[in-house]
């Protein structure tokens, strides 16, 4: 059961008192060729678990470094079907946990088993739909849990207690809180909506909550792992291989903010 | 969404209460113009063989029915208390008509728009500036009307507490279809009336004929005569022609998925990507459509066809110089479609809704030219 992967890493960061690092990386880039090598990087570099995102023609959700990568992958030949088939090879040469990252209509496209086996079949522990409200999720949970992914859910600051509720029952693998309201995408401040949002969430339940959205550097990492069961990272990662001429120097970036972001998520010693 | 459910709740009421609705209407009347004259195109009619009527929402403030919308929600938006509105615009008459009643309201207004759409439609670009609104360029994706959908969502997410997001068409998450349909349902209620056989110069249509981008002008004439047997027919933009693959016709050549927030008709490749649509007109290049049109073309409760760009160039041109009108690019798109079925209309009563006035497309037509 491959989302029993996601829970042993939180009970493990949870005994050593630190939060896991979940970057968030679009695959396919620089080129779908040479997209698994950078997430074996960042594995080697202390990442702990990975949000593979698919590229997406119209991603509601991302700010413009995201949607910038999307569309450079698209264009470099990745989508739906590549990016399935390079999660496979993710998962098993990084030996991380990996969720995927996606929009409704991709799945719905290929129809929801088919895309929940081909998942499952990758061996990854889980899925992330960016623009699904738990209202609507129903037969995505059933298909996902049938073949033992999971689906993650959103909590918000602006999330009503009634809506907490619900993502609740739903029993995710983890709770993706969202540190900052708007569109995925680098921001100046740290975040201060996590603590809240960690405690409201355990005030009903023990299931990990993972901070993203606007977490970019190693100080905004280190306030949100004092709260939460994990962090993802991707805005700020994204930008750097987007920037890099070349695929190693790609990794190289990666490997440096990486290593920044793994000290960050661990209690000083 | 939260803000979702709160603007269920705040239009609902709004709604249901007669001092809104006596607000809007006066509106309506005073500022807007409604309601809007029907007119027969009695040299047109000769030509075709057909009795056509013209629904003028050409006629109302700002050049386009897209203001009927735009007014209840700026109303809308001063009752919730929010002192910021946002938009998308294609063709920039949404734009202009957001402008125009936030300069009305006082209210803070910003205009999403593709880069490609600020070009062909300058005009509208200028007219919104000169109303106080800040139209902030959209340079994603193809920079016409899905890219902006996309940006003012974007914002939205972020800024819901002080922010409405004054949405341009039946498109969207619900409750913004629901919405602009009941907005824009006027200019059928007030068809039914100017048309209701009370006279031989009043008699009830046949056929109804509206254009479809994300189909508000013809959600809104469709809508009171949906089920009544009245003849329904909605033109979506045919781009470069269908087996270009270049066009804008998600009911008619597109599939079911979900875009900005509904499951409809859509423009997607084998994998679920959105494609980029195209049309001469900024305001039917969408790849997607409103979700109740869907559900009347599932329904079989609405005839959906498409015309081709030049088609719509042509039409602009004949309604120009034998009746005096040039229609906007897109209400072109419907009465090319009835002059190309003249001889199945013929003698039949047809009410084209002439969604908005050509202005905004004058500059583009003679530079294609
Ligand atoms: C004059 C006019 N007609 C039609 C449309 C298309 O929109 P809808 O299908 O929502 O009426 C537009 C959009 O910009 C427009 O300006």
């Amino acid at each position: 059961m491959s989302r029993e992967r996601l829970t042993e890493l939180f009970a493990e960061c949870r005994a050593e008192g630190r939060a896991a690092l979940m970057p968030y990386m679009t695959v396919g880039l620089p080129s779908p060729e040479e997209s698994v090598q950078l997430f074996v990087a960042m594995a080697e570099a202390g990442a702990d678990g990975f949000e593979v995102g698919i590229p997406y023609a119209d991603p509601l959700m991302d700010g413009p470094t995201i949607q910038a990568a999307g569309e450079r992958a698209l264009a470099a030949g990745s989508g739906v079907e590549v990016g399935l088939d390079l999660l496979g090879q993710i998962v098993t040469q990084t030996g991380k946990p990996c969720v995927v990252m996606t929009y409704v209509n991709p799945i719905l496209r290929m129809g929801i088993e088919v895309f929940a086996d081909r998942v499952a079949g990758a061996g990854a522990s889980g899925v992330i739909v960016a623009d699904l409200p738990v209202d609507e999720a129903d037969v995505f949970i059933e298909a996902f849990e049938a073949r033992g992914i999971g689906l993650v859910l959103f909590v918000a600051p602006t999330t009503t207690e009634q809506r907490l509720s619900r993502v609740l029952k739903a029993d995710p693998p983890f709770v993706y809180g969202v540190a900052e309201l708007g569109v995925t995408g680098v921001r100046t401040t740290a975040s201060s909506h996590i603590p809240s949002l960690v405690s409201r969430v355990r005030r009903h339940s023990e299931v990990p909550v993972v901070a993203g959205v606007g977490i970019s550097t190693p100080d905004q990492a280190r306030a949100a792992a004092s709260d939460a069961d994990g962090v993802i990272v991707g805005s700020a990662l994204v930008r750097g291989v987007l920037l890099a001429n070349d695929v190693g120097e790609a990794e190289e970036l990666l490997r440096i903010a990486i290593g920044d972001l793994a000290r960050a998520v661990r209690p000083p010693r | 969404m939260p803000a979702l459910e709160q603007l269920e709740v705040e239009f609902t009421k709004a709604w249901a209460d007669p001092g809104f609705h006596q607000e809007l209407d006066d509106l309506l009347r005073d500022f807007v113009g409604r309601p809007t004259p029907v007119y027969r195109a009695a040299r047109l009619s000769d030509r075709l063989g057909i009795d056509l009527y013209l629904k003028r929402e050409d006629l109302a403030h700002t050049g386009a029915h897209k203001i009927n919308n735009t007014m209840g929600q700026a109303l809308l938006t001063k009752r919730m208390g929010k002192r910021r509105v946002i938009a998308e615009t294609g063709a920039g008459q949404h734009g202009v008509a957001t402008a125009t009643a936030c300069a009305l309201l006082g209210q803070e207004c910003v205009v999403y728009m593709g880069e490609k759409d600020i070009e062909r439609q300058a005009l509208n670009v200028h007219r919104m500036r000169m109303l106080g609104t800040e139209v902030r360029p959209v340079t994603s994706g193809a920079g016409t009307l899905k890219d902006a959908v996309s940006a003012a969502m974007r914002d939205w997410v972020s800024s819901v507490d002080g922010t409405h997001y004054i949405i341009g068409s039946v498109v969207g998450p619900h409750p913004f279809p629901w919405m602009v349909r009941e907005l824009q349902k006027v200019i059928g209620e007030e068809l039914l009336e100017q048309m209701d056989g009370s006279s031989p110069h009043r008699p009830v249509p046949d056929v109804i004929v509206a254009c479809v981008g994300g189909g508000s002008n013809a959600m809104g004439v469709f809508y009171p005569y949906a089920g009544s047997g009245v003849d329904l027919v909605g033109v979506e933009a045919a781009g470069f022609g269908l087996e270009s693959g270049h066009h804008g016709a998600s009911l008619v050549a597109g599939s079911p998925g979900v875009i900005h927030g509904s499951m409809t008709y859509l423009l997607q490749d084998d994998q679920g990507q959105i494609l980029e649509a195209h049309s001469i007109s900024a305001g039917l290049d969408y790849p997607g459509v409103g979700p109740e049109h869907s559900y009347f073309k599932d329904h079989g409760m609405v005839r959906y066809v498409s015309i081709t760009d030049e088609e719509a160039v042509e039409a602009v041109h004949l309604l120009a110089s034998i009746e005096g009108i040039i229609p906007a690019l897109e209400s072109a798109h419907a009465l090319a479609w009835i002059t190309k079925e003249a001889k199945s209309l013929e003698g039949k009563t047809v009410v084209l809704n002439l969604s908005g006035r050509g202005d905004k497309d004058v500059q583009q037509i003679v530079d294609a030219e």
